[in-house]
C-alpha cells in the first residue's frame, strides 16, 4: 500500500484491498465499510451486507451469510475504480455490474476503471456465475451501492456550499448547485465524502429509469482492449517465477483407481520433476489419477503420453450408451415411471373422451461443454497459504471445499479469479481446482495444472442424455386436454436424478393443464453429469415443444394459435414468485416472434418456418426459425427470430449477443454433438469427433426484446432452449419427418 | 538454444529444448507470450494462430525448432510498436465482438492474414478463410461484421507493417 503526496491511497493489489477492507470490516458492524477518511483524499465504499443473525457464525462459514457486495473507489483526480465481483465467462457481467453501480453513482463512464474483485465471499456475497442469476440477484444491491456513494458526495458538496441537499443534483461525476451555478467534481469531494456517515442503504433514492445515462446504452466489454492485444487475462495465462507444469491422468471410466503404472519410467523422462499416483480426494471432487509435474507444459504432455496404466474397475465401467438406449426402450413400455412427479385430474378419462390421442418417444444424447480454454488451475502452497489462480464459475465454492477438506482457515486459501475462457456450466464444478490443490499440497513450488483437450472432453460433467415417452390428448374442441410424460433419466445414488436431469412437477405445459401425469424412471449411471447451458431446459424444450407441435398438427390447429390457447389468461404460475412463468409475458413474446418472423407467410418449396417457446431461468423466449431442407436431408437455417422478455435491457449490444450465442450454441448441439460411452470410456476426445458449429453455418439471428418493467433477469441461457424445437418443427413442416432424436445427425440430417 | 524472430525482435530460448516442442508452448511457457492460446493441440480450433512470414499457421502443430530464419508475428505484435492498434483490433472493440474472448487472438490473426491477401473480402471469402477458427460462444456473425468494418477502414495493414519493417531495418 502506498500513500501519495496528494493524499491518495494506492493499493498494490486487489488482495491488499480485500485485506484492508477486511480489517475495517472487522472493526465495524455498520452496513457499509468506509476507508481512507484518515489516510488521504479518496473515498472508498464497499457494500457490506452482513445480516445481524449471521454475525455469530461469520467465522465458521461466511458464504451463506451474505447477499451481495461491491467496491467503489474515487480518487481526487476523478478516476473511479469499481470492482467487478463475479466471474466473467463471456456473459458480460464484468461490464454490466460496474455499469449498474456507475449509473446510480452518476459516474462519468470514461473515468471508470474496472478490476476483478478478489474471491472474498465474506465481503462480496456469492461470487458464482450460474443459472443466469447474477443480474437478478445483484440488481438492487448494486444500484444501492452506487446510490449511497452518490448521496454522500452530494452531502459533502451541500456542506461545503452550506446549502440544502435538495438544491443539489448530479451530472456525470459532478455535483451541481443549480441556484448558484456552482459545481464540484467528485474527485474534489472524495475526501469529505469519506468522512460522512453512511446513509441507510434501503432509504437512499434510486434513479428513475428515464434518467439513465449508462444503462440501456451499449458499452463494449471492459476487457476487450486486453483481449484483442493478447494481454494476460485468463487462468491459463497465469505466470509465476519458478512455475512448474502439471498434468493429471484419470481413468477412462470415472473414479477408477490405478492398479499399476510405469511411474519409474515417467520419472526418468526429460523435464519431469515428480510423478505420483493419487487416490484423489472426493471432498474436493478430485478423482483418482496420476500426477506428473514437469518443467514445461510440453514436457508434462509428452510424459503423459508415455504413461502405461492398468486401471481397476469403477461403477462407471458399467456405463454403456447403447445399453442405456436399449433399456430405456424397454422401460418406456411401462405406462408410467417408477415414481410420480405430478399427478392431476384423470388422464385416462381425458384420453377416453379425446378426439385425438398421440404417443411419441423422444431421446437426446449426452453432450460435453467443451469450453475453448481447457481446464486449468495454478496453485502454490507457501507460508501456510494455498494460493490459487483459477478460471471458475464457482471460485468461492471451490475455495470452501478445499479449505474444509484440508483443514485450512478460509483466509489461508487465497483464490484469484481470472477471466474464464467459456463456462457453459462446466466450470460450476471445481474438480480441476481440487486436482491442483491435491498436487500443490505435495509439490514444493507454484504449479500450473493443465488439462489437454482430450482430458476436457473425456472427463467432463456431461449434460445427461435422456428419454421421454409422451402421451397427449386433444379434446373435441381441439384443445390440449391431457399430458403424460414418462421421463427416463439417470441416477448416481439411486435416490435422485443426476445433476441437470429429472422431471419437474411444474414442467411446461403440465402446470397449465387439468389432467397431468408426469413420472420418472432412473437408470444407474457412474459417469459424471452436470449443468450444461440452460440445464434441463436445453433438452426438455426440444421434447416438449416438438410434441406440442405434433399435437397442434393432430388438432389441425395453427401452431401459434395452439400455443396461445394453452397460455390462456395472463397469470403467474406458480403465483407469488417473480421468477415464475407469466403466461401474459409468454403470449406477448410468442405473438411478437410470430410477427417479426413473418409467421403465416407463404414460403418457397423446400422452406418453412418453425416456432417454439420456452420459459427458463426467468426468461420468456419465443423463436421462429426459417429453415430449408434439400433432397439429401441437408438443412440450412437461414434466419432465427428471437423475442425475449427479461425486463429492462441493461447493455443492449451484449444482450443481443448473448441471444445470438445461445442460438448458435443450440444449433451446434442439436445438429451433431453427442458424447457416447462404452465401459465408461467416452468415445469422443477432440473437436474432430465433436464437430462444433463453424462460421459458415452460423445463422442470421434477429433479436428483439420486450422491455417490460419487471426487474431485469439474466440472458446467458434462456434463448437457447427454444432453438432446437423451432428448427425441428420447421423440418417437419417441410419434409413431414418428425425428428425425435438429438442430435439430428442420428436421423440422417446434416448442415 | 533456439534463436527466433518474433514481433520484430530476436528472442532466445535458453537451454535444452525438446526438438518436438510446438511453437505454441515456446511462446507461452518459455517466452511469456501468452496471447496465443491453447485450445485443442491438434489444429482443429485455430486458437493458437500466429503468422509465419505473414501466413496464418497453427502454432500448436509446428515445431519451434523449425522456425529459425522466419518472421513470426503473434497477437502481441499485431499493433504498431507505438501502440497504434491494427484496424481489426479497433473493429473488434467497436463491434464488441468477444464473448468469453478466448478464441479471439486466433480469430484476429487469421483475419489479419486474410486482409493482407484480400483487402476487401466477401462473406464467402471470410467464411472460407476463417473456417478453421472455432468460436465456442458463437460470435461468428460479429467476427464477419468486424472484418468488413476493418476492411472499410483500410484493414490491410500488411503494407504498413512492411513499411514499418523497412524503416526499422
Amino acid at each position: 500500500m502506498m500513500v501519495h503526496d496528494d493524499g491518495t491511497l494506492t493499493l498494490e493489489s486487489v488482495g491488499e484491498v480485500a485485506a484492508v477492507s477486511d480489517r475495517v470490516g472487522d472493526l465495524s458492524r455498520r452496513q457499509f465499510l468506509k476507508l481512507s477518511g484518515g489516510i488521504g483524499g479518496g473515498l472508498m465504499l464497499g457494500l457490506y451486507l452482513r445480516p445481524v443473525a449471521a454475525q455469530s457464525s461469520a467465522t465458521a462459514d461466511p458464504v451463506p451469510a451474505f447477499v451481495a457486495n461491491a467496491f467503489i473507489r474515487i480518487d481526487p483526480d476523478d478516476s473511479i475504480l469499481i470492482y467487478a465481483k463475479n466471474p466473467e465467462i463471456g456473459q458480460g457481467i464484468k461490464t454490466v455490474f460496474p455499469m449498474i453501480i456507475a449509473e446510480e453513482l452518476d459516474a462519468d463512464w470514461a473515468r471508470v476503471r474496472i478490476e476483478q474483485a478478489p474471491i472474498r465471499p465474506d465481503l462480496y456475497g456469492s461470487q458464482g456465475a450460474g443459472g443466469s442469476r447474477s443480474v437478478a440477484a445483484n440488481w438492487t444491491p448494486l444500484r444501492q451501492t452506487g446510490a449511497v456513494a452518490r448521496a454522500m458526495l452530494v452531502s459533502a458538496a451541500a456542506q461545503r456550499w452550506q446549502v440544502p441537499v435538495s438544491e443539489c443534483h448530479t451530472e456525470p461525476s459532478v455535483v451541481v448547485h443549480a441556484p448558484s451555478g456552482r459545481k464540484l467534481r467528485y474527485g474534489e469531494l472524495a475526501a469529505d465524502a469519506a468522512r460522512l456517515p453512511v446513509p441507510e442503504m434501503a432509504k437512499v433514492a434510486l434513479k428513475d429509469k428515464r434518467d439513465y445515462r449508462i444503462l440501456g446504452r451499449s458499452v463494449t466489454g471492459v476487457d476487450n482492449p486486453k483481449i484483442v492485444t493478447g494481454a494476460p487475462l485468463f487462468g491459463i495465462d497465469t505466470q509465476l517465477e519458478g512455475l512448474s507444469y502439471a498434468v493429471y491422468q484419470k481413468a477412462p471410466a470415472f473414479n477408477a483407481t490405478c492398479a499399476e503404472c510405469n511411474l519409474d519410467h515417467i520419472k526418468s523422462l526429460p523435464g519431469v520433476k515428480d510423478a505420483f499416483v493419487s487416490a484423489g480426494d472426493p471432498r474436493v471432487d478430485a478423482p483418482p489419477g496420476i500426477a506428473i509435474i514437469a518443467t514445461s507444459t510440453w514436457a508434462a504432455f509428452s510424459a503423459k503420453k508415455q504413461l502405461q496404466v492398468k486401471w481397476n474397475e469403477s461403477p462407471a465401467t458399467n456405463d454403456s450408451w447403447t445399453g442405456f438406449v436399449a433399456r430405456a426402450r424397454q422401460l418406456a413400455k411401462q405406462p408410467h415411471g417408477e415414481s410420480s412427479v405430478a399427478k392431476l385430474g384423470d388422464v385416462d378419462a381425458a384420453a377416453t373422451q379425446a378426439a385425438h390421442n398421440l404417443e411419441a418417444y423422444y431421446q437426446f444424447s449426452f453432450v460435453a461443454h467443451a469450453p475453448l480454454e481447457p481446464q486449468n488451475t495454478t496453485a502454490w502452497m507457501h507460508d501456510g497459504i494455498l494460493e490459487m489462480w483459477c478460471p471458475s464459475q464457482n471460485p468461492d465454492t471451490g475455495r470452501n471445499k478445499i479449505a474444509h477438506a484440508f483443514g485450512l482457515p478460509h483466509e489461508k486459501v487465497v483464490v484469484h479469479q481470472t477471466r474464464v475462457g467459456g463456462g457453459f456450466g462446466r466450470r460450476l464444478m471445481t474438480d480441476y481446482m481440487g486436482e491442483a490443490a491435491v498436487i500443490a499440497r505435495r509439490f514444493n513450488g507454484p504449479v500450473k495444472l493443465m488439462w489437454t483437450r482430450e482430458d476436457d472432453m473425456m472427463h467432463d460433467y456431461y449434460r445427461p442424455g435422456g428419454f421421454h415417452a409422451l402421451k397427449g390428448s386433444i379434446d373435441k374442441q381441439g384443445k390440449l386436454s391431457a399430458w403424460q410424460d414418462h421421463n427416463i433419466t439417470f441416477t448416481a445414488d439411486g435416490q435422485k436424478p443426476v445433476f441437470g436431469a429429472g422431471a419437474r412437477a411444474d414442467e411446461f405445459p403440465a402446470q397449465l393443464l387439468k389432467n397431468v401425469h408426469v413420472s420418472q424412471s432412473m437408470l444407474p449411471l457412474g459417469t459424471r453429469c452436470g449443468f450444461w447451458r440452460a440445464p434441463n431446459s436445453c433438452s426438455h424444450a426440444f421434447v416438449v415443444q416438438s410434441f406440442l407441435h405434433e399435437l397442434s398438427v393432430a388438432a389441425k390447429a395453427d401452431h401459434l394459435e395452439f400455443l396461445l390457447e394453452i397460455m390462456g389468461e395472463p397469470r403467474w404460475l406458480p403465483p407469488a414468485d417473480a421468477r415464475s412463468l407469466n403466461t401474459g409475458r409468454a403470449a406477448e413474446v410468442i405473438k411478437l416472434a410470430a410477427q417479426r418472423g413473418g409467421w403465416g407467410r407463404k414460403m418457397p418449396a423446400g422452406r418453412a418456418l418453425g416456432l417454439a417457446f420456452h420459459f427458463s431461468h426467468a426468461g420468456h423466449f419465443a423463436e421462429v426459425a426459417e429453415v430449408s431442407v434439400d433432397s439429401s436431408k441437408k438443412i440450412k437455417v437461414h434466419r432465427v427470430t428471437v423475442v425475449g422478455d427479461v425486463g429492462p435491457i441493461l447493455n443492449p449490444r451484449n444482450a443481443e449477443h448473448q441471444c445470438i450465442g445461445s442460438v448458435t450454441d443450440g444449433l451446434s448441439a442439436m445438429l451433431a454433438l453427442e458424447v457416447t460411452m462404452e465401459q465408461g470410456k467416452i468415445a469422443q476426445s477432440n473437436f474432430g469427433e465433436y464437430p462444433l458449429l463453424r462460421n459458415a453455418d452460423a445463422p442470421e439471428v434477429d433479436v428483439h426484446f420486450i422491455e417490460s418493467d419487471y426487474p431485469p433477469t439474466g440472458l446467458g441461457e434462456p434463448a437457447l432452449p427454444p432453438l432446437a424445437p423451432a428448427v425441428c418443427n420447421a423440418i417437419f413442416s417441410i419434409t413431414g419427418h418428425r425428428i425425435r432424436t438429438l442430435p439430428i445427425r442420428n436421423e440422417g440430417f446434416s448442415i | 538454444m533456439l534463436r527466433l524472430k518474433i514481433n520484430q525482435k530476436e528472442r532466445i530460448v535458453e537451454g535444452d529444448l525438446d526438438p518436438a516442442t510446438p511453437l505454441l508452448w515456446v511462446l507461452r511457457d518459455h517466452l511469456g507470450l501468452v496471447g496465443t492460446k491453447f485450445g485443442c493441440g491438434a489444429g482443429f480450433c485455430g486458437a493458437c494462430t500466429v503468422h509465419v512470414n505473414g501466413a496464418a499457421v497453427r502454432s500448436c502443430s509446428i515445431r519451434a525448432a523449425d522456425m529459425t530464419g522466419v518472421e513470426i508475428t503473434t497477437i502481441e505484435g499485431l499493433a504498431q510498436p507505438d501502440g497504434t492498434l491494427h484496424p481489426l483490433q479497433v473493429a473488434w472493440i467497436e463491434n464488441d465482438v468477444p464473448q468469453c474472448g478466448y478464441c479471439q487472438a486466433g480469430q484476429i490473426m487469421s483475419a489479419a492474414a486474410l486482409l493482407a491477401q484480400k483487402p476487401q473480402p466477401s462473406d464467402d471469402d471470410i467464411d472460407q478463410f476463417m473456417n478453421g477458427n472455432l468460436c465456442r460462444c458463437g460470435c461468428y456473425r460479429r467476427i464477419r461484421e468486424a472484418i468488413h468494418s476493418a476492411a472499410k477502414a483500410g484493414g490491410n495493414s500488411h503494407a504498413a507493417d512492411q513499411q514499418h519493417r523497412d524503416v526499422k531495418s
